[in-house]
């Protein structure tokens, strides 16, 4: 089981760009940066913190209880209750016996990257059984000496120690040990033997939100805080070149009003006060260019951008040329996307002499500390981050500016400052889900198989200029691995296909948004196999399966794809009012496909049930892995179904719930069928995954009614 | 002029302007934080409590509204160790996912329990409007009608 981690991505990256320092310029069909392309879109993502100390892992309680830092964020996704599986097991104690928590920096558990990308368990579940079980070991040895018996003659159970008739506790053991030795990684369980791996483990953080218990970064408090608030700008692309603060100055609760090179903000005594006051600061914005919808499209269309080849095999590109005989051709639009979390983005900061105290719901602690350490001209050792609660990551906090500003005002007024975005500041200062432009290409064989596919990706930025990818790696790459997500062509057995990769860029911040290009990319695609498949005259499940290899990757969709036809039941012709739609990806080495059950009602959409069967591989928690299916396919059905920013007068809108219309308990599909597989030993990707393929699957059911394809989110019927 | 009001059982008073939002009473000046803010704008309900046992959108509701009334937030719904109905039935159902929502849904469904206690799912599309980006609504509606047996 233990198989060692497939080398890092980053170092894998690293190399290849050695080799090729040449080619970081413009060019624009390298076999190189496509290997690397191909490489990352199925590479396991490493975790890339330290793993050598178990104790700033796992502390031991003298009560016994084993109080677990976890380096990833709890935002949701279930990472503290899938990881306290994993830990319990190697550890041998029981699951209410460990209380995770987030690590503080200053432990010196920091995950240098982030979490986010459907990795947190896929990363950690290596490393951390190594880590409990050489935990576990570290306990037994001490125990040993404590006892005056041999090692050998102790087992673990329960967080018990016991042996040639004596036992002891984890916590008195631990209370005992002054010294610890770190022993080799001791051979890990048979998975026979597990006892929560593989279970539906109730959430460790359930009774916390079921009480209102204080765990979020809104909920953050610290004695004498004060609470400051930023002017941002509602336009695009805007810079303020003059302030006046005279009004504000003199408002009720009023402590400083704070003007800084890039930001302007107020420190109150509420934040009532605070909001008041900020209303009276006159900023005045320069505007660089004026935008509307209308230029937002233009700019993201295919062959506007610059072009990057990430997939290529056979010769996709002659055989679909302008003109070519049986050619066949779609375009797909999806728009800018809000992240729309509930919790907005803030941070609670305490600047000092010697350090920086900041709680704040983040999805990258260490590069907040970085940041942070920078603006105010300190060691990051100095900055720690206790990181608490999201409510709600999405993406939206792998960028925490607010973190610096939180600090500024602090350092400004001597004394702790909270401050967070309102949701008018959330809506127009997001860092949205870029749109998107597909261009898909197809021909058919004589008898009905696709003898050429192409797809054209043109996106707004998701990786470039996110601090979480160094700018060397991204000119290696020189595409947008975040934009093309889910974009190559999964179907190995077309002997001629091909990928190209536009990068556009915005005049408003563009990033990661949950299951990134994912979305739009498999909207278009799976739409574009269902087009294909009627051309063919073929059944859209068996039209796919005909594409698909031998190639493991290949086997495991398969086996997806007929699953889930099988119990869902599906069906080509509509059955009364109602129709179905299929759509399938891989994504993250987990391959999923969706049923969607579908009618029109008063001219809209409406999604009656959702048949998903999903492989991520050895499942950790399947009671959780089913409530991230269910989640994404309910929030990615809001995607596509309601969601939209539009930009007028250079600025973005809606600027509130309601506007931006967002899926609600009334169209929540009512019932939702999750099948899970295991055909991999491994655990793979769940996070992200299940949104792929929904847009697809509802839109090919609405075809399948009307009669009419919709290529353009949010669908309408 | 204070305003004195009875918070979830105990008499509670507050100096804050008359025309400020409940919420940020409830929260930075009583210190209870279970009720969340999401938008500001009564839109989205994470700041969904209780004023006389109906439910209310404490961002936009004035605090001088609560002169003399009855407010409940989720730390006066049920404790761990006695959890409401609903709570239990959310636990059961193991609903929340981020979590921050979810006092609001609670609170929203024990006030709509009080007046409809087997809503039918219909009822709950009508009655059951926040909004929960997890997308966690196919597991609170089963969690709403189990807190509607729970509760008999």
């Amino acid at each position: 089981m233990s198989k060692p981690k497939s080398k890092s991505r980053r170092k894998f990256l690293i190399k290849a760009g050695i080799g090729t320092g040449l080619l970081f310029g413009t060019v624009y069909c390298i076999p190189i940066r496509r290997k690397i392309a191909e490489q990352v879109n199925v590479a396991e993502s490493p975790y890339l913190g330290s793993t050598d100390d178990p104790k700033i892992w796992f502390e031991v309680t003298p009560d016994n209880q084993i109080i677990f830092h976890s380096p990833k964020m709890e935002m949701g996704q279930g990472v503290f209750t899938g990881l306290a599986q994993i830990a319990a097991d190697e550890l041998e104690i029981g699951i209410e016996q460990i209380k995770v928590v987030h690590a503080s920096t200053e432990l010196g558990n920091i995950d240098p990257f982030a979490t986010g990308g459907s990795t947190s368990i896929n990363s950690l579940w290596q490393p951390l059984r190594e880590l409990a079980a050489t935990m576990r070991v570290m306990l037994i040895n001490a125990a040993a000496d404590q006892l005056g018996v041999a090692a050998s003659g102790l087992s673990a159970l329960n967080g018990v120690i016991s042996g040639s008739g004596k036992s002891i506790t984890y916590g008195e053991v631990a209370a005992a040990v002054t010294e610890w030795e770190v022993p080799d990684t001791p051979e890990l369980k048979d998975p026979k033997t597990y006892k929560y791996i593989g279970k539906p483990t109730p959430r460790v953080d359930l009774m916390d939100k079921v009480t209102g218990a204080p765990i979020y970064g809104m909920d953050a408090e610290m004695p004498g805080m004060l609470y400051g608030s930023v002017v941002r700008p509602s336009g695009l692309d805007s810079k303020f070149t003059a302030v006046d603060t005279t009004l504000a100055e003199g408002m009720p609760g009023v402590v400083k009003v704070i003007v800084e090179d890039d930001f302007v903000g107020v420190v109150a005594d509420s934040y009532v006060n605070a909001e008041n006051a900020k209303q009276k600061i006159k900023v005045t914005w320069e505007l660089n260019k004026k935008w509307d919808d209308f230029d937002v499209e233009e700019a993201i269309k295919v062959g506007k951008g610059h072009p990057i080849e990430i997939q290529k095999e056979g010769s996709a590109e002659k055989l679909l040329e302008d003109g070519a005989e049986g050619l066949i051709q779609s375009e797909y639009f999806s728009p800018i996307g809000a992240h729309a979390q509930i919790e907005p983005n803030g941070c609670l900061a305490f600047v000092e002499e010697d350090k920086i105290t900041i709680k704040m719901s983040t999805q990258v602690a260490e590069i907040t500390r970085k940041e942070v350490a920078k603006r105010m001209g300190m060691d990051k050792d100095e900055v720690i981050i206790k990181p608490t609660f999201l409510g709600g990551g999405f993406g939206r906090r792998l960028h925490t500016p607010n973190a610096i500003q939180a600090a500024v005002m602090s350092k400004a007024v001597g004394k702790p400052v909270k401050c967070f975005f309102t949701r008018k500041e959330e809506f127009q200062n997001d860092s949205f889900r870029p749109p998107t432009h597909n261009v898909l290409k197809g021909k058919l064989t004589a008898d009905g198989k696709i003898e050429a596919i192409s797809h054209d990706i043109s996106s707004g930025d998701v990786m470039h200029g996110s601090p979480l990818l160094p700018g060397i790696l991204q000119k290696i790459i020189g595409a947008d691995l975040g934009a093309w997500r889910g974009g190559m062509i999964q179907y190995h057995g077309i002997p001629n296909y091909r990928a190209v990769s536009w990068r556009v860029k915005l005049p408003f911040a563009t990033s990661w948004w949950r299951s990134l290009g994912l979305l739009a990319n498999t909207f278009a695609i799976e739409s574009f196999m269902d087009e294909l498949a009627e051309k063919a005259g073929k059944d859209p499940v068996s039209f796919r399966l005909d594409h698909l290899t031998e190639t493991k990757a290949d086997i495991r969709l398969a086996k997806v794809i007929a699953k889930a036809a099988e119990v869902a039941g599906y069906r080509n012709e509509a059955t009364g009012d109602r129709a179905m739609g299929f759509a399938c990806s891989t994504d993250v080495n987990t391959p999923c496909a969706h049923v969607a059950e579908v009618s029109i009602v008063d001219g809209e959409i409406k999604v009656h049930k959702v048949t998903c069967v999903m492989d991520p591989g050895l499942v950790i928690n399947p009671d959780q892995v089913r409530a991230q299916c269910e989640g994404s396919i309910i929030m990615g059905m809001s995607a596509v179904l309601y969601e939209k920013m539009n930009v007028k007068n250079n600025a973005l809108y809606p600027v509130i719930y309601g506007a931006y219309e967002m899926a609600l308990m009334k169209d929540a599909p009512k019932e939702i069928n999750v099948v899970l597989l295991e055909n991999s030993d491994y655990p793979g990707g769940v996070g992200e995954p299940p949104l792929g393929p929904i847009g697809a699957a509802i839109a090919n059911a609405v075809y399948r009614l009307t009669g009419k394809r919709v290529r353009r989110i949010p669908l309408r019927a | 002029m204070p305003t004195n009001f009875n918070l979830n059982g105990q008499q509670a008073t507050t100096e804050a302007d008359p025309n400020s939002p409940l919420l940020w009473v409830i929260r930075d000046e009583l210190g209870l934080k279970g009720t969340k803010f999401g938008c500001g704008k009564a839109a989205c309900g994470a700041c969904t409590l209780h004023v006389d046992g109906k439910a209310v959108r404490s961002c936009s509701y004035p605090v001088k509204f609560i002169e003399g009334k009855e407010v409940t937030t989720i730390e006066g719904l049920g404790t761990p160790d006695n959890l409401h109905p609903v709570q239990q039935a959310w636990k059961e159902e193991i609903v929340p996912q981020c979590g921050y929502c979810q006092p609001g849904f609670m609170m929203a469904t024990a006030a709509m329990l009080k007046e409809i206690p087997e809503p039918t799912d219909e009822d709950i599309d009508n009655n059951i409007v926040n909004v929960c980006r997890c997308g966690t609504y196919y597991r609170m509606r089963k969690a709403i009608h189990r807190a509607s047996q729970l509760s008999k």
